[in-house]
């Protein structure tokens, strides 16, 4: 990619279950704090998911909060957030060159839902099926909540990815920043999958919803005895500019798009395939011209289903074997799986190592896989390290899809 | 039920769809949209809200009648009287 403009990130918002600002968010990270609530969900009772608490009157009228949706409203507090870490003069700033690309893993089930429970209250009337269900159910609808927020006239869409869809989000930007579509671009990913039953109900037929008597230690990848996936809501949006306009206007830095990959597996639609996820790992690497020890930091994706830990840790080995000072990490067993926001998420809580040099762990391990045993594994307590230049951040996704995104410290070759 | 009964009906509706609104300086003989900051999704809103709380329905050809809180109480007040009495 060396003959394609350099792309950095100069600003990043978010709201995860257990802080609403990248310094809150990573003190938790360090001193091991999960925050998994209990909530009730339509039809199934009590479930252990991430809830984020950021306020949403900060950045939205009550009336755009009650007309739009929860992932717009995460969406909007993320983008403004991001904004304001940015150094940014946002009424400088033309309206037009800026783009809004978010990462989703479905959107519509929630809106959906409470129609249909709504209109269930009226022997299932149609003529009581809110006007408001389209403009809420349209697949960029959280992508468009922030343009209309913010006056930005450039373009919006989501990238609808699975899991996978916070990489996907930040990779788009980054290709459409390199392309001169757009000069400053807000992208990341964003969920509000809790207030879906159906999510947990599919989860739980399939044997992957996670649980736990402690709600905070329910979400626990590579322990032996895992049992599925937490659910949660979050976002993370961060600003990409071009390197060139980023110095020109003495934009802080916070790191650099070093290379990324997508690919699919081609194999099933919920089982993932270790070979494949090997290969966009190595493509990423590729492409940002690294070799793997070049990697202090894998953010994994596991996402604590019995499976899918395993095979995750499969394609690591394959491509880490030889590489001790490489650590590596999970962030859900603190936040659970933020679904569309996971990646942009995980990413954001392994960023300030750069600058501290310390690698959070993976938590809630009381008894090791042995099959998800990897040298460099962090387990429930953050490590100091010599030096962090670059960080490899996994996300994968149903139907097979694949996403390495590998960010690198600004200003080291 | 009296005409002063239905505006207030209509404000309560009006103050959870339009919550940052200042509802105490609304003058009835005024049209809505012209004191508040009211979309067509808004209205739509107070009629599908008169639908469900109160069992009114107001055609499409009737939204115009809604246009002032004076002009909703002349409107919808033979409307509830009628419901009323059933």
């Amino acid at each position: 990619m060396s003959s394609k403009p350099r792309i950095v990130i100069t600003g990043l918002g978010l709201t995860a279950p257990n802080g609403n600002s990248l310094l809150e968010f990573r003190a938790n990270l360090l001193a091991g704090k999960a925050r998994i609530a209990e909530i009730e969900v339509r039809h199934m009772g009590k479930h252990p998911a991430g809830v984020c608490d950021f306020d949403a009157t900060k950045w939205q009228k009550r009336k755009e909060i009650r007309n739009g949706t929860r992932v717009g409203s995460i969406s909007i507090f993320c983008a403004r957030e991001a904004l304001g870490s940015s150094g940014l003069d946002w009424d400088k700033v033309d309206k037009s060159r800026v783009g809004v690309y978010l990462g989703i893993t479905e959107h519509g089930n929630v809106e959906t839902e409470n129609e249909i429970f709504n209109i269930s209250q009226f022997g299932n009337d149609t003529k009581y099926w809110t006007h408001h269900h389209n403009p809420r159910t349209v697949a960029n609808n959280p992508a468009g909540e922030v343009t209309m927020n913010m006056g930005i006239t450039g373009p919006h869409y989501t990238i609808g990815a699975a899991c996978a869809a916070g990489n996907a989000g930040l990779i788009q930007a980054a290709q459409m920043l390199q392309l001169g579509e757009v000069d400053l671009a807000f992208a990341g990913g964003v969920s509000e999958s809790i207030h879906t039953f159906g999510i947990f109900a599919g989860f739980k037929n399939q044997g992957a919803l996670g649980a736990h008597e402690d709600p905070n230690k329910a979400s626990r990848p590579f322990d032996k005895n895992r049992n599925g996936i937490v659910i949660s809501e979050g976002g993370a949006i961060y600003i990409l500019e071009r390197l060139d306009d980023a110095l020109a206007r003495g934009a802080p830095i916070i790191a650099e798009i070093a290379g990324w990959c997508i690919n699919s597996d081609a194999t099933d639609a919920v089982l993932p395939n270790p070979e494949r996820q090997a290969e966009c790992v190595q493509m990423a690497l590729k492409r940002a011209g690294m070799k793997p020890q070049d990697i202090q930091i894998v953010s994994t994706h596991a996402t604590a289903t019995a499976l899918g830990d395993i095979q995750e840790c499969t394609a690591l080995r394959s491509v880490f074997a030889g590489c001790p000072e490489t650590k590596v990490n999970n962030t859900k067993s603190f936040i659970g799986h933020c679904m569309g926001a996971a990646g942009a998420l995980e990413l954001a809580g392994n960023i300030p190592s750069f600058e501290d040099n310390w690698v959070h762990p993976t938590i809630n391990i009381d008894e090791l896989d042995p099959e998800c045993d990897m040298p460099g594994l962090v387990i429930n307590h953050p490590i100091k390290v010599e030096k962090v230049n670059a960080i490899l951040n996994n996300s994968f996704g149903m139907l097979g899809i694949n996403s390495a995104l590998i960010v690198k410290k600004y200003g080291v070759a | 039920m009296t005409k002063e009964t239905i505006k207030q009906v209509v404000l309560d509706i009006i103050s959870d769809i339009a919550p940052d609104e200042d509802l105490s300086i609304v003058k009835p003989e005024v049209r809505l949209r012209d004191q508040l900051s009211l979309d067509s999704m808004d209205f739509l809103d107070i009629v599908m809200e008169l639908r469900k709380k109160h069992g009114i329905e107001v055609p499409e050809a009737d939204y115009v009648q809604l246009a002032s809180l004076d002009s909703c109480a002349d409107y919808l007040l033979p409307k509830f009287l009628a419901k009323a009495s059933k």
